[in-house]
């Protein structure tokens, strides 16, 4: 398997790719408040590999949608890549900018692949660098040899099996050169031999100095990992850092 | 005569699986006007997806013969079958299939990047309208079933197909989003669109121009007959 550095950029400053601290944040239905993180103090360092343990509901989805700046905290500060998203009074950061700030420094990869059904491998793999007005099929056909799918490149999804749609998404994640991969229960819909082979691949690209944050309620898989966050009912419980 | 949307003549897929062949279709054929809205029902494992997925240019039939707006696509090389699809069918699915990373106005962009075209956003944006979403900046995450399938429609619709085929649009939808999706659809076909759905939902099915049931790849029953309508419900 071709070695390729998939962190050309993962220095910040400080050494840390994300900091939050009194974290909160309460979604709004109408009259009703759902408190999904209370109070958050975390950081993450270069190079680290950390794992977000808790069960359904305790705010793991949430808590990586603002770290990704996929959506903003209603309270605490945020920095990501070196960049204030909110600072304890507001947000700082414009939609805009954080829409840049995600295309820039974040890959994601999610339980369900959102693998787009009419396109290839390797065309799904370019999409968010093409979409960004760039194109680089090399860096996809060789992402996707990366992840031991160099003979499935113009394949669609619905040749493929679901282990290997999921390396697909992790290629496409990584298409931007991101600083941080936020992977939310990303075995959760594959069997255990492949859970095991892609675990095994987050575990190489962090070796090569991809900082990765991986949202489960598989607490196996979390036993693998180092640094793990314990989240129950929207706050840090007791961890084994 | 008008040339068919779609015409489909003796369409076989077969598959093997160990040493049994599988025929996932055994000679279907139809005909989509312009302007026509076919509903396609039958039991899970009856050929739906397989036959949309010929239709649609997705793979290519074992035996037979796909005609879209007058052209041949059988036998037609990779390169210009996949130019040609992205031309003249627009496909919606059960999954929206939307990007999460992308907001909605982006993700209608997507099929115009890759055929590199311009006036990308603005074209969304009209997209967007047509399909009544108003939240164009919004992440996927952010909107509830209905919305995030009408930006999946506008993304289908974008590039001005003529032949639209749905698998299960409203399959994971709620009835207010399902009477709203179907009535999107209902504006298409007025503007001239050749409409395919596959549906379980017998209401959905209820709502076009004819119904066809498929059964081990087979039509069994063509056109509409109420007798028919009513034994499929009772089944479901
Ligand atoms: N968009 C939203 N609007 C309102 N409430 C929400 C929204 N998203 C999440 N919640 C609520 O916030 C809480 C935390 O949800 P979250 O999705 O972060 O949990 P999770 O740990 O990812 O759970 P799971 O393991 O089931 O994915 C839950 O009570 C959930 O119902
Ligand atoms: N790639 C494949 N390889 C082998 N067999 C397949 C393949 N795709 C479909 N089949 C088989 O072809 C038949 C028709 O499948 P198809 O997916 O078209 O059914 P469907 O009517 O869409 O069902 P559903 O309602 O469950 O979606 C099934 O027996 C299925 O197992
Ligand atoms: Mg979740
Ligand atoms: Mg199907």
């Amino acid at each position: 398997m071709t070695k390729t550095t998939v962190t050309q950029q993962s220095q910040t400053i400080q050494g840390r790719v994300a900091t939050a601290a009194g974290l909160g944040k309460v979604y709004r239905r109408g009259p009703e408040e759902i408190h999904a993180l209370r109070d958050i103090d975390l950081s993450f360092e270069t190079g680290g590999f950390y794992c977000v343990l808790g069960p359904s509901g305790a705010g793991k989805t949430t808590l990586l949608n603002l770290l990704g700046v996929m959506d903003v905290p209603t309270s605490g500060s945020l920095t990501v890549a070196g960049q204030i998203v909110a600072d304890g009074e507001k947000v700082r950061l414009a939609e805009g900018k954080r829409d840049r700030l995600r295309l820039e420094n974040i890959g994601f990869i999610f339980i369900e692949f959102f693998l787009i059904p009419t396109l290839t491998a390797v065309e799904n793999v370019q999409m968010p660098l093409l979409w960004a007005g760039k194109e680089d099929r090399a860096y996809a056909v060789e992402l996707l040899e990366r992840v031991g799918l160099g003979h499935r490149l113009t394949h669609r999804p619905a040749e493929m099996s679901g282990g290997e749609m999921q390396r697909v998404a992790i290629a496409r994640a990584l298409i931007n050169r991101p600083k941080l991969l936020l992977a939310d229960e990303p075995t959760g819909n594959v069997d255990t031999r492949t859970r095991d082979s892609i675990f095994e691949l987050f575990r190489e690209l962090n070796d090569d100095g991809l900082v990765i944050v991986l949202a489960t309620h598989d607490q196996e898989l979390a036993g693998r990992i180092d640094r793990v966050t314990h989240l129950r009912d929207g706050r840090l419980a007791k961890g084994k850092e | 005569m008008q040339t068919p949307i779609l015409q489909a003549t003796d369409v076989w897929r077969s598959y093997q699986r160990g040493s049994e062949t599988i025929h996932a279709l055994a000679g279907m054929s139809l005909t989509v006007q312009a302007g026509e809205m076919l509903g396609i029902v039958g039991r899970s494992g009856s050929g739906k997806t397989t036959f949309l997925n010929q239709a649609g240019c997705l793979d290519t039939p074992t035996k037979g013969n796909i005609n879209i707006c007058g052209t041949e696509v059988t036998g037609m090389p990779e390169k210009e079958l996949v130019a040609f699809r992205r031309d003249h069918i627009g496909f919606i699915f059960q999954l929206f299939y939307l990007i999460p990373t992308l907001t909605a106005v982006e993700n209608v962009e997507l099929p115009m990047i890759f055929a590199r075209e311009s006036r990308r956003r603005e074209r969304a944006l009209e997209a967007l309208e047509r399909v009544g979403l108003r939240e164009v900046n919004a992440l996927p995450h952010q909107l509830n079933g209905g919305d995030m399938q009408r930006v999946a429609i506008a993304r289908a619709l974008v590039r001005k197909p003529q032949l639209l085929l749905a698998d299960e649009p409203t399959g994971r939808l709620e009835h207010q989003s399902r009477t709203a999706i179907m009535d999107i659809f209902r504006g298409l076909q007025a503007e001239g669109l050749g409409i395919v759905i596959v549906t379980h939902d017998p209401t959905l099915a209820d709502e076009t121009d004819r119904i066809i049931e498929l059964r081990d790849g087979r039509i069994s029953s063509p056109g509409r007959d109420s007798a028919m309508e009513s034994s499929l419900k009772s089944e479901d």
